[in-house]
């Protein structure tokens, strides 16, 4: 059985995949829960991302954003506000 | 001080007749509060050009939360500079709707202090909802609304305020304690509540009897609404006292029951109760002959919703009858396995009602493991295209001896 990836560790892997397609995709908390879960395989769960996916948003490094649904962004200035 | 008035004819039409009227409301807040004085003008403006004015805003929101904010920009922001943001807060009612006027003084405080003042008592999702605020009040909004034993409500692809009807608090009919679900429901999926981690939104919404007082079968995704397995309850002497009244029973109750399984000889009232739908029409038509049974319990129903990116659904039955005990162990199970199968599969901004139509109900219920039963059928003559396992198995035998 491996071991357990760190909350630090999927939550990095989570910001890079979002920083990486800034612009092309938007990610869904459902999304990189899937994404996480192909790239650390056994090593992490459900539990995990979720507490990966707070750190997240904790930290401030990223925010939720809402587009018809909800999705998970760095935090940039929104268009419609000017 | 407030800006100058503006003038606004067409508004003030709704002004007229003895009903209450928001305009009425409106302006008497914008007499202090330059807020509301600009979203009359551009209002009314809205009215002259039959186009709407505001752009969603999908940013805003307090740190952490992904909810209980929903973003509002006015593009008119020079002619309305004191609507240019003009966002919403919703916040997590009590269950039941019961507040100290007390708790409702402070809560108008802090929206004078902080917002435009104007409230909507209560929206339909449940939430006390809070009109009109600038980004950089959200925070201090926030704080003080958590200072005072409030927090925030959800909003996007989250679990929402779960919301009931008043249940055991007033009412006679009440077959389970809908409040204390509600504020289980609540603070179980704070996680839920707070994170939007769904394809879309997830409701619950509690009604006591089947009278379902927050309409929980049109537009929960979970629908937790009371009803009784015994027979309904009859005082005889009731009955005879309502017929002595005036009261038709004939043609106005038993005429009326859906399953036509009443029947009154002018003196006694029978009623078949196996064939009761429990649609409760008898029981309103005489509350003091007729009460729901005592063994009492719920229903839950899945699926139903308002029409936004599909057309509007109505819940149907997935667990018939259910008695609640704290700690809910049996119904947390049900919605952790659904949430499961609808996170994994569901398409962005597909409601769990839509997915069990693409998917198909006995799909959807092999995969969250529970049986198909006759009550699941929504109504005659619908197939739920259910195979059972036997059916398969005889035709493979067949399929051997061909
Ligand atoms: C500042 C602008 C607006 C904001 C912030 C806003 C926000 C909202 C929110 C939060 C809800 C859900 C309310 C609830 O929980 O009951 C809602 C519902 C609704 N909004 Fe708006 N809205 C805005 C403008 C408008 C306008 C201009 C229209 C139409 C002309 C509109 C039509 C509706 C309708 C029909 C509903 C559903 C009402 C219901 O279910 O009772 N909204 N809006
Ligand atoms: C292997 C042959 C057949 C299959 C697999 C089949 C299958 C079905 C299915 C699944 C339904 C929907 C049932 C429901 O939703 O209630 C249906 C309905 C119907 N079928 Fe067939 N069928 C077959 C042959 C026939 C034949 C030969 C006829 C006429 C002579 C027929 C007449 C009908 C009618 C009138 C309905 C509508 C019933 C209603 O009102 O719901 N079917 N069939
Ligand atoms: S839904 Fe039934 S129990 Fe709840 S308040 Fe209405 S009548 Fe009473
Ligand atoms: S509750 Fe409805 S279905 Fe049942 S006996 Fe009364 S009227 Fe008939």
């Amino acid at each position: 059985m491996a071991e357990q990836a760190t909350i630090q560790e999927v939550s990095d892997a989570m910001y890079k995949m979002i920083k990486d397609s800034m612009g092309q995709k938007k990610w869904k908390a459902t999304d990189l829960t899937k994404a996480v879960e192909q790239l650390f395989g056994e090593r992490c769960d459900k539990a995990l991302i979720k507490s990966a996916i707070r750190d997240l948003i904790e930290s401030g490094k990223c925010v939720y954003t809402y587009f018809g649904g909800s999705f998970i962004e760095i935090p940039h200035k929104e268009g419609a506000e000017n | 001080m407030a800006d100058k008035k503006r003038s606004t004819p067409k508004l003030d039409e709704l002004e007229k007749g003895e009903w209450p009227s928001f305009v009425k409301e409106i302006k008497i807040a914008a007499e202090k509060n330059p807020m509301a004085n600009d979203l009359l003008g551009q209002l009314e403006r809205s009215y002259e050009e039959k186009i709407g004015h505001w752009k969603h805003g999908g940013i805003v929101g307090v740190l952490g939360y992904g909810g209980g904010v929903i973003g509002r920009y006015s593009d008119l922001p020079e002619e309305f500079p004191n609507v240019s943001h003009f966002h919403t807060l919703r916040i997590n009612q009590p269950a039941g709707w019961f507040y100290t006027s007390d708790a409702l003084r402070k809560l108008c405080d802090i929206w004078e202090k902080h917002g435009s003042g104007l409230t909507n008592m209560h929206g339909s999702t449940g939430d006390l909802v809070f009109l009109g605020t600038r980004t950089e009040e959200l925070e201090p909004v926030f704080r003080e609304l958590t200072e005072l034993g409030f927090d925030l409500g959800g909003s996007g692809s989250d679990v929402r305020t779960p919301s009931c009807c008043c249940g055991m608090a007033r009412c006679e009919w009440a077959c389970y304690d809908t409040m204390a679900l509600t504020y289980f429901l609540t603070m179980h999926y704070q996680d839920e509540l707070h994170r939007p981690a769904f394809p879309y939104k997830w409701k619950f919404k509690m009604s006591g009897c089947p009278n379902d007082c927050v309409a929980a079968v049109a537009r929960a995704d979970m629908s937790i609404i009371g009803t009784w397995r015994d027979d309904i309850q009859m005082n005889d002497s009731a009955v005879t006292e309502y017929a002595k009244s005036g009261t038709d029973i004939q043609k106005d109750v038993v005429g009326n029951c859906p399953a036509k399984c009443m029947e009154w000889d002018g003196k006694k009232l029978k009623i078949d109760n196996r064939a009761c739908v429990k649609c409760m029409h008898c029981i309103n038509a005489m509350p003091k002959a007729l009460a729901p049974g005592k063994d009492r319990g719920a229903c839950i129903l899945i699926g139903s919703k308002a029409p936004i990116v599909e057309g509007a659904l109505l819940s149907s039955v997935l667990i018939p009858f259910i008695k609640f005990v704290p700690p809910y162990k049996e119904l947390t199970d049900l919605v952790e396995k659904i949430h499961e199968v609808w996170s994994e599969n569901g398409k962005n901004r597909e409601r769990v009602g839509e997915f069990i139509q693409r998917v198909g109900m006995g799909n959807f219920l092999e995969a969250i493991g529970v049986e198909p039963i006759p009550e699941m059928v929504a109504h005659p003559r619908e197939n739920p295209y259910v195979f059972y396992e036997e059916y398969f198995e005889e035709e493979s035998e067949d399929d051997k001896n061909a």
